[in-house]
């Protein structure tokens, strides 16, 4: 029985990341859900650094940052291997993790426009990522980004397009449009649809209601 | 080892390509090094790197490989001598965390401090100081954040032994203080007196008078750089 808690908002695309991680791995864990407004001393504890969470705690030593978490997962347990085995194509992986860090701002930038005309700049904006991904990622119509499997591309970019659903919902507002996207909404498709990951997929409903305060408390702020 | 197909398109003044060049020559691996024009990207650099076209960029066996830490990583599982990342998962995924931390909160604020004014250089200084404050924790009682011999965080983080006494001269300005922080400034010397490192740096008054212009260019819209602190 391995010792390993990971701390998180279930909500979160980053605690995602880690969940799908350790289900694809078939581990168990005990997970430790943290409160956003009132984080646990541990928690503070365990990432003095940044204060943030994911942070895995594995016999009680913390590794942060979501995507570290995951390649330290793969690394300890190889069973279902989430990079490519070939070098070259491992370092592109990798690269695709990193390009993803792009795309961190078109969150806040969507959660928080309100005006038709924010909510077109700041979807515009997310679409030109949604377009290299588009374009160079997916262009050999690959099932997964990691081609016949789930890898670490699928991990880091799919927890942000379960975010980008959500938000369509709440901001009433188009993001993953099938005709300017086909690919990548067929990639989502299939991923939301994989073992694994679609039993451990965000409820839609619960969704909608753990981010709706989230805006109202945007804007009572703003 | 035998000559191998390893070319590294490079720019003389970027903290990112250099870190390849170090890695490569710890590990005696012959490379043919290709300078670029930043401001006039060559053909081949945009049709090695179309997304983000930019330095540095692997050439092995004709196969481009991006992103300065992908890079590293693809180097070390590739050569194996001088080990660069440690065996243990858990010390790699430290390493890969305080390269990430120094990437994002100490090289942009030690960069807008030197190019920015007033309130706003206070603002950037503060946050670079906190993050070489938290640095200064990793490698207390360390020759090299590799133990006895450089590794992955030393390659990772050199650019700031060479780099920021840069900028701090440029931006007539003080982030390493070597009484806060004694344990990184010797760090940074052992860094800088390595064999290896000290034998490929870029000359120092080239980096002065390059960062004087870059400070000159960049720093009436170094407002839109604010939002990466």
């Amino acid at each position: 029985m391995e010792d390993l808690k990971p701390h998180g908002f279930w909500y979160s695309p980053f605690t995602m990341r880690v969940v799908w991680t350790l289900k694809l791995k078939g581990l168990s864990y005990e997970n430790i859900e943290e409160d956003r407004f009132n984080k646990s001393p541990q928690l503070l504890e365990y990432n003095p650094v940044h204060k943030k969470t994911p942070v895995l705690v594995h016999g009680g030593k913390p590794i942060c940052e979501s995507m570290i978490i995951v390649q330290y997962i793969d690394e300890l347990w190889p069973q279902n291997s989430l990079v490519p085995h070939d070098s070259y194509e491992r370092a592109q992986a990798r690269f695709w993790v990193a390009y993803s860090e792009q795309m961190v701002p078109a969150l806040p930038a969507l959660i928080q426009s309100n005006s038709a005309e924010e909510k077109e700049k700041a979807v515009q904006k997310a679409w030109e990522n949604f377009k290299v991904l588009e374009d160079h990622c997916l262009a050999d119509k690959r099932k997964f980004f990691g081609g016949d499997k789930i890898n670490i591309v699928d991990i880091a970019i799919g927890s942000f397009f379960v975010f980008f659903v959500t938000i369509e919902d709440l901001k009433q507002v188009k993001i993953l449009v099938a005709e300017k996207f086909p690919l990548l909404h067929l990639w989502f498709d299939n991923f939301k649809n994989a073992p694994v990951i679609k039993e451990n997929f965000p409820d839609r409903e619960k969704m909608l209601a753990t981010m709706k305060p989230f805006l109202e408390r945007r804007l009572a702020s703003s | 080892m035998g000559s191998e197909d390893v070319k590294v398109l490079c720019f003389w003044a970027s903290p990112f390509s250099i870190r390849v060049e170090w890695a490569l020559k710890l590990k005696g691996v012959d490379y043919e090094y290709i300078e670029q024009d930043v401001f006039n990207k060559s053909t081949l650099l945009l049709e090695l790197n179309p997304i983000h076209k930019k330095v540095p960029v692997l050439v092995h066996a004709s196969k481009p490989i991006l992103e300065s830490f992908v890079i590293l990583e693809y180097i070390d599982e590739t050569w194996k001598q001088h080990p660069l990342l440690p065996q243990d998962p858990y010390q790699r995924a430290h390493d890969r965390f305080w390269a990430n931390f120094a990437e994002n909160k100490l090289l942009y604020a030690s960069f807008i401090a030197m190019v920015a004014t007033g309130d706003d250089t206070e603002k950037a200084l503060n946050v670079a100081r906190d993050s070489v404050e938290k640095i200064e924790q990793e490698i207390k009682g360390k020759k090299f954040f590799g133990g006895d011999n450089i590794g992955y965080l030393d390659i990772a983080l050199g650019w700031i032994s060479y780099w920021i006494p840069v900028y701090e001269e440029v931006g007539s300005m003080q982030i390493l203080d070597p009484l806060r922080f004694p344990a990184i400034n010797a760090w940074m010397t052992n860094f800088l007196n390595h064999p290896v490192i000290k034998d490929r740096l870029p000359p120092r008054d080239d980096m002065v008078a390059y960062f004087h212009t870059r400070k000159k260019i960049v720093s009436p819209t170094y407002h839109d750089l604010m939002k990466y602190l």
